[in-house]
């Protein structure tokens, strides 16, 4: 990067906040997936909105293409910038602007904690529910762009279904304001367009959360089964009795070994094919009625024993292993690839299978973790980057597990988004006209193609839209 | 112009695809999306202006344009998926026979927008017309896992998918989900199901409006799950005094659970309404919406619902309204000059309230628009995004109004 662009972001951000050294770069080389890497050419950290709109206008003035980040923790590939590109990393803009208690709504900033924003609401009896295993680091201006889920997103929706307002700042330094407070959009739904563009229509400085009250009453419930297909079942026949429950979660039996492996131990069965975590939450009394179906039904299908927790020490423990089991993972080798993708309920145990084959044919280590309720598949390779042979032979599994979900009628991601590394995948579910209305939409938001290029869809796929002269406005 | 319009069409999807409307304008029902396409392309090439319909039960079939196109023979249950909770079906399709089909599986859709039973798929979908149950199962968009539009010069795009978590692409359903027709047509759409509710018991109270509307923040605060919270004007309920209906959802235990501290949280008197009547009059309330040319809503949160109504009532009048006394939104029905309306929409707009036009005779759609104004920078978004699915403005469709142009 030339040093007259270094001493422009250092006017607008201040010098500290300029990072071009190539070791300080390396940090933003990676997000939390080990097989995509590339180093950008100068990171900036605005530390307010109109810092960012600054720095957003000087790029447009002078064509210089753009990634934003949140805290690196997503897993695609998606926040990675080239050398020719400025990173911006948001994590300096962590305040909680205001939070209305009557309302259920809270207005942050992009690069505050998801955790966090829990944490604070909590003493109102109010939560943010979207809870991605990375919540003690990803910021919420992350999980917008990714439209990011989590294990509670069974019973209360993703990202999207929480966002009621944004503003942003438009690639070519315009801001404007999405949606409204009361959840009504204003005009066509661009809130509900704008997440989940992986940061490609321009980067939300102000970010309007829904909140939820605080359930009376939790009940964990953790089941073991002698198989995956058992297991399977058993969701199948909680849902179709009519209860909706908060978090409806599977390990299989690699993945139970690697926590009760670990620090994170938390009395899982190891000799189980599957564990299932079932959390149910609402009114004491409804709670209490529904567990014993639940139990009834676990039993019904084949569980050896289903142990319950309420109090919220107990329901710790149960969830530890499954909250964990990412960072247990990472003894079994240096490095772990966490996949995402998705299938119809009804599919899984018959994927289970086809990745278990998979798995086998190729030599590899995979723990399934994953959120059964729905269908949203966890595999995760454990390997050693360092071999190379080993490393095509992920990239390899990591093809045909995405190919096997596409065959069922499934996605190629579920939460974790496109990214830089499922680019190649989008034509297996996405035909070319399709993808050329993608392409199309994001040059309405974005005309040269400068923020955060090269992510979401294979150019060369897209089929050309052209663009019009507008005889409107 | 018409007769070489009609014949063209008959080229291209026979003779039982192509009807006159009651104007004597060409009308092309196709029955594929290939052939929704194939009409799409053929007006845009002619530039000819479309006017959608779908049952031609919500929106009037007012709009002027060289032919109207029907979803009408689009009516197809495509597919419904029990273990998955997804059903795909076609725009056309009336939600009066969709919900008989999912009752055989054991499954519903919750939604309950305004109108008749018989309303097509795609126009609750275009409209985004959510009803009373908004409160807790979410609104319109929530429901919506995909769908397939042909743009105004004949694109298919697939957008979405047939599970419930995707994140793959951007999410361009979610601008066909309201946006009236301005994007495409939409040809079908896969839809999130839930398994029917074992139980669902509805109670009323009756009352004066600011002491039904303290009433629904009790509830709120208290840990009450209702389904439905909705607020509705003696006029709609046909009662003498305005009326708040609580719905109660879900499996025996919690809907019981629920019945019993109802009464325990308010003052109100609730009456339940025995089982046989349930459905006829949340039907009954959503047919009130169709008491007057006008349906609008409005945005707001629940607590500014009665500062709300009296906007309503100083600026239109008091009307038929349905209001979700939680979490807010209110809709409205009725008839007004072009000049009140006018005036509702500045008002409400100072009070940072939008109002969308939900459905109104041409002439009002045309002056102030489905949307009216946006703030600052979105009109120019809008537009463009208009320009990239119909490049040559064949759909009829006033998202803006010309009062706004």
């Amino acid at each position: 990067m030339n040093s007259s662009l270094l001493d422009a972001l250092g006017r607008i951000v201040g010098p500290q906040w300029v990072r071009h050294r190539r070791a300080e770069l390396a940090t933003y080389a990676m997000d939390g997936l080990p097989t995509h890497e590339s180093i950008p050419g100068v990171v900036v950290m605005p530390g307010s909105p109109s810092e960012v709109r600054e720095i957003v206008r000087l790029l447009h003035l002078i064509q210089v293409p753009f990634v934003a980040r949140g805290a690196g923790t997503g897993l695609s590939g998606g926040a990675l910038a080239e050398s020719d590109a400025v990173l911006i990393t948001l994590t300096r803009m962590n305040r909680i602007l205001r939070v209305d208690r009557i309302q259920r709504r809270a207005v942050v900033q992009p690069g505050v904690v998801n955790a966090r924003l829990s944490e604070a609401v909590a003493p109102l009896g109010l939560q943010y529910v979207p809870d991605p295993s990375s919540q003690a680091a990803c910021t919420v201006g992350g999980n917008v762009a990714e439209n990011a889920g989590g294990p509670h997103c069974l019973k209360y929706g993703v990202t999207t279904n929480h966002i009621v307002s944004l503003e942003v700042v438009l690639p070519d330094g315009s801001v404007l304001r999405l949606g409204s407070d009361q959840g009504e959009p204003w005009g066509p739904d661009l809130v509900g367009l704008f997440v989940g563009s992986e940061g490609m229509f321009g980067i939300a400085t102000e970010i309007t959360v829904r909140l939820e009250q605080i359930p009376e009453s939790v009940r964990t419930m953790l089941a073991d089964f002698t198989t995956v297909r058992a297991a399977s079942e058993a969701v199948s026949a909680i849902i179709a009795a009519g209860i909706v429950p908060a978090a409806l979660e599977m390990m299989d039996k690699a993945c139970v070994a690697a926590v009760e492996a670990s620090i994170y131990a938390a009395g899982y069965p190891t000799d189980a094919a599957a564990v299932l975590l079932v959390e149910l939450d609402g009114q004491t009394d409804a709670v209490g009625a529904e567990a014993l179906t639940v139990k009834h039904i676990l039993l019904e299908c084949g569980a050896r024993e289903v142990r319950s927790a309420s109090t919220a020490v107990d329901r710790a423990r149960l969830w530890q292993g499954r909250k964990k089991a990412f960072g247990a993972m990472g003894r079994i080798a240096p490095d772990l690839a966490v996949q995402d993708a998705v299938v119809p309920r009804s599919a899984l145990p018959d994927i289970m299978d086809q990745i278990e084959a998979i798995r086998r044919h190729h030599d590899l280590t995979i723990s399934n973790v994953f959120h059964a309720g729905d269908g949203n598949l966890h595999p995760n390779i454990s390997f050693d980057r360092r071999d190379p042979a080993v490393v095509a032979r992920v990239q390899l599994a990591c093809r045909e597990i995405m190919a096997a979900c596409v065959a069922a009628g499934g996605s190629i991601t579920g939460e974790h988004g496109v990214g830089s590394d499922k680019l190649d995948y989008m034509p297996w579910i996405f035909d070319a006209q399709t993808l050329g209305a993608m392409r199309a939409v994001r040059r309405v938001f974005d005309p040269a193609e400068r923020a955060n290029p090269g992510k979401v869809f294979p150019v060369h796929a897209c089929r050309e839209w052209h663009a019009v002269k507008s005889a409107r406005q | 112009m018409s007769d070489a319009i009609f014949t063209r069409l008959r080229a291209l999807l026979g003779t039982s695809g192509v009807d006159r409307d009651a104007n004597g304008v060409a009308r092309a029902s196709p029955d594929s999306s290939d052939a929704l396409s194939l009409v799409c392309r053929l007006a845009h090439e002619e530039s000819w202006k479309i006017r959608v319909e779908g049952r031609g039960t919500w929106l009037p079939p007012d709009a002027p344009a060289d032919l109207a196109v029907s979803t009408r023979a689009l009516e197809q249950i495509v597919s419904v998926s029990p273990a998955d909770l997804v059903a795909t079906v076609q725009a056309g399709a009336s939600l009066e026979a969709l919900r008989r089909r999912l009752a055989d599986y054991g499954m519903w859709l919750a939604i309950d927008p305004p109108g008749r039973p018989d309303r097509s798929i795609g126009s609750v979908v275009a409209t985004a017309t959510a009803g009373p149950l908004r409160h807790g199962y979410g609104p319109v968009r929530d429901h919506v896992l995909g769908c397939t539009v042909a743009t105004g010069d004949g694109r298919l795009v697939s957008a979405g998918g047939r599970v419930v978590k995707n994140v793959a692409g951007y999410d361009l359903t979610k601008l066909q989900v309201g946006g009236f027709g301005g994007f495409g047509i939409i040809a079908d759409v896969h839809l999130r199901l839930r398994a029917l509710p074992r139980a669902d018991v509805t109670l009323l109270a009756r009352g004066a409006r600011d002491a039904l509307t303290s009433t629904a923040r009790e509830l709120m605060s208290a840990h009450l799950l209702p389904s439905a919270l909705e607020l509705l004007s003696p006029a709609l309920a046909a009662e003498a005094d305005w009326v708040l209906a609580a719905r109660f959802v879900g499996t025996d235990a919690a809907v019981q659970s629920d019945v019993r501290r109802l009464g325990s949280v308010s003052e109100q008197h609730w009456q339940p309404l025995p089982a046989d009547r349930t459905a006829a009059f949340w039907s009954v309330a959503a047919r009130g919406s169709l008491g007057g040319p006008i349906t609008l809503r409005l945005g707001v949160l629940g607590d500014g619902i009665d500062e709300a109504i009296d906007l309503l009532s100083h600026d239109l009048d008091e009307g038929l309204v349905s209001a979700g006394a939680g979490l807010g939104m209110i809709r409205w029905t009725g008839d007004a000059p072009l000049e009140q309306l006018r005036a509702l929409r500045r008002a409400a707009a100072a009070r940072e309230i939008p109002m969308t036009l939900e459905r109104a005779p041409w002439p009002v759609r045309r002056a102030i628009g489905h949307f009216g104004a946006y703030r600052e920078g979105v009109g120019q978004i809008v537009g463009r995004l208009r320009d990239t699915f119909d490049p040559g403005q064949c759909l009829s469709v006033a998202l803006e109004g010309v009062d706004n142009a």
